[in-house]
Formats: C-alpha cells, structure tokens, sequence
C-alpha cells in the first residue's frame, strides 16, 4: 500500500530538502519505489539537492495543468533506479497550484509508487498547506533551537487541523526529526537535549541527525548523503527511514556511543 | 580570562526549555482557543440559520479560562417577527412525545 509523506517544519533552513532527500533515497536503495515531490514553488531545490537540475524539463505544475503527463515530468535517478523525483515549478507564480490539481497528481503517484514524499515549502501559507493536505503521515523537521520547536509546535497544530485526514477525523500520524544536533553542546546544557525536544513537542521521535559536514559535501555534489557516506549523519537517516517503513529500531542518540574517558579527554572532538 | 570564563558560563539550554515551555503554554491556547471560536461560531451560525432567519453578526461567542473550568457564552440577538411561533407551538410538543408509553 501506498503512504504519502509530508516533510515539514514551518521554519526555514532546519533541512526539509536534505531530510526528504536522504530518507527519500534511503528507502530507495531497499527496493522500494519512491517519488520525491518539490512542492516548493519558485523557490525549488530538491532538484539541486539530488544532482538533478539539468534533467528537469516538465514540472509539478505542468502535471498539475495536463500539460504534461506525470511519466514525462518524472525523473529517474541515475543512481536508485526505484528513486524518483517530481520537480516544482521555478518560473510559475505559486498561486498556479490548486486543491484539485495537487490532489489529482497525488492520487496518480500513489498508483505507481510505494512512498510519496513531499517535500514542503517554509511557512505556514498555501503552499506549505498543500503540501501537507492530502500526506498520510508527517515528518516534523526541527533543529534543537528556540525558534524551530516554535515554529513545529505551529505546524503540528495545523496537521492536526488543516489536513484532509484531520477533517475526516482521522488520525494525523507525526514523526519528529531532529536535526543538526550537536551532542557535546546538548551535554554542556548548551544545547537543547532530545529529552527538551520531545517533552515539549510530544509527537514520537523518528530520529536524530549529529551535525556533520558530511551533509554539506552531500549537497555540494547533488548527492544525499545516504547514498555514499558511512558517516553518523548518513547512518541516523538510514535508521530514521528504516523507522518509518515499520522497524523497531532502538534509538543511539549519536554521543551515547561514547565512552566515560572519550567524554573526559575528548571534549574538541565532541 | 577564558579559563575562567569557561568555568562561570552557564548552561543555557534550560533557559531555552523553559522559555519554550512557557511560551507554547501561551500560544497553544491562544491560537487552539481562537481556532475552537471560529469553528463553533460557524456552526452555531448554519444550524440557528436553518430555522430562524437573523443577522450573524448578532451572534458572539465568548470563551473564558478561569482557573479549573472554563466557560462558553453564546449569546444570539433575534428579532421578535423573525421566529414562526408555529413551529414551536409549545414546549409540550417535544417529539420525546411520540416515543411516550401509552
């Protein structure tokens, strides 16, 4: 059976691009058939983020129009061979995207794919309202800052009233994905803990992504990060989307791997 | 100067908690509250609709937090013409009636 994803967060910048791409190729790689969709119009970047940008010839919104078909404007990644992406529109204004349209292109994705996962634009206007309408689930991406949880406490509030499924009724199922964190900082109380995190947002914990410059390298060749890297970042994002496809997995807060005398002496290298 | 700023820096990651805690305490009712208005005022306004006709902008709902409960107060102007005596005719007429046991 199909599940459509919303990856979310209301703030910008907390890494919904990255996430959607490196869980989006994560689950790839075990077969499954996955389409990753760019909701963010004018502004899209899961193209860039995937090394995809000068294959885009047909877009969301084409579809969205029937000015092309869905299998002309999906790309296949050259890499995941059940891995696909559905770029948004950078020219078109981002009023050019209606309830019908998104749900037709939704429901035509479902047919072909096991994994639906939309990527969401920043804020809480249309187009981040879109992208959330017609998922199953949502990945709240928030970063252990002040002003992110905000923001994902805001937008959890919004799933839970402003999707079809929460008009229906019925349940919204959120994950959290906490990313960025840096576990030295949280353990010098510099940074909010996961413990923080979780307590205050109350929705059930998908994963934690370490800070890493593996991400950056990652996005500098158009590459997600799970498709090559063996770092922690790559690690906890494989383990998140394992997570989501059903596995209980116990959760390695990325510091907790280390030892009493690593925590004494090796404070630079936290 | 640094040794012994590191030593008096504090940890501020519970400052952030709490004032998180404190803020989303704030903002979840303000906005779950306004949300939960807007809604009951709509149906509120479709369902008296259905039966009398009277101007919406006569109806307020209020809603206030004091302590352990909280409040409702809905409060509906309608003109005196405006309801068809008809079909209330009297509080006897209740359909509970037909379900009575001759």
């Amino acid at each position: 059976m199909s599940k459509v994803i919303v990856v979310t967060s209301g703030k910008g910048g907390v890494g919904k691009t990255t996430s959607t791409a490196s869980i989006g190729a994560a689950l790839a790689q075990t077969g499954k058939r996955v389409c990753i969709v760019d909701f963010d119009v004018g502004l899209r970047n899961l193209d860039l983020v995937m090394g995809a940008e000068r294959r885009v010839v047909y877009d969301f919104i084409n579809v969205a129009h029937g000015d092309a078909k869905l299998t002309q404007a999906l790309i296949r990644d050259k890499r995941v061979s059940t891995l696909y992406l559905l770029a948004a529109s950078q020219t078109r204004d981002k009023d050019a995207l209606t309830d019908e349209g998104v749900e037709r292109v939704i429901r035509d994705l479902r047919q072909s794919f096991d994994w639906v996962i939309c990527d969401s634009p920043a804020g809480i206007e249309r187009g981040a309202l879109l992208a959330m309408r017609f998922a199953d689930q949502a990945i709240v991406v928030s970063n252990p800052e002040i002003s992110s949880v905000r923001d994902s406490d805001r937008i959890i509030g919004l799933l839970d009233s402003r999707t079809r499924r929460a008009e229906h009724g019925e349940l919204m199922e959120k994950h959290l994905l906490l990313t960025r964190f840096d576990p030295g900082r949280s353990n010098r109380g510099e940074m909010l803990s996961v413990a923080d995190v979780l307590d205050i947002l109350s929705i059930p914990l998908l994963g934690v992504i370490p800070e890493s410059e593996e991400i950056l390298r990652a996005s500098n060749l158009g590459e997600p990060v799970t498709m090559s890297s063996a770092s922690p970042a790559a690690r906890s994002y494989r383990e998140a989307a394992r997570r989501l496809a059903g596995e209980t997995l116990a959760m390695v807060i990325p510091d907790e791997r280390k030892t009493l005398l690593t925590r004494l002496f090796g404070r630079r290298a936290a | 100067m640094t040794l012994f700023g590191f030593f008096k820096r504090r940890a501020t990651a519970p400052v952030a908690r709490e004032r998180l805690q404190i803020l989303l305490a704030h903002e979840r009712v303000a906005l779950g509250t306004r949300d939960l208005i807007a809604i009951l005022r709509d149906e509120l306004i479709a369902t008296i609709a259905r039966h009398i006709d009277f101007d919406p902008e006569k109806l307020s709902v209020k809603m206030d937090r004091a302590g352990s409960f909280s409040t409702l107060e809905i409060d509906v102007e309608i003109p005196c013409d405006k309801v068809d005596t008809r079909r209330f005719p009297s509080t006897e007429a209740s359909p509970a009636q037909h379900f009575w046991p001759k």
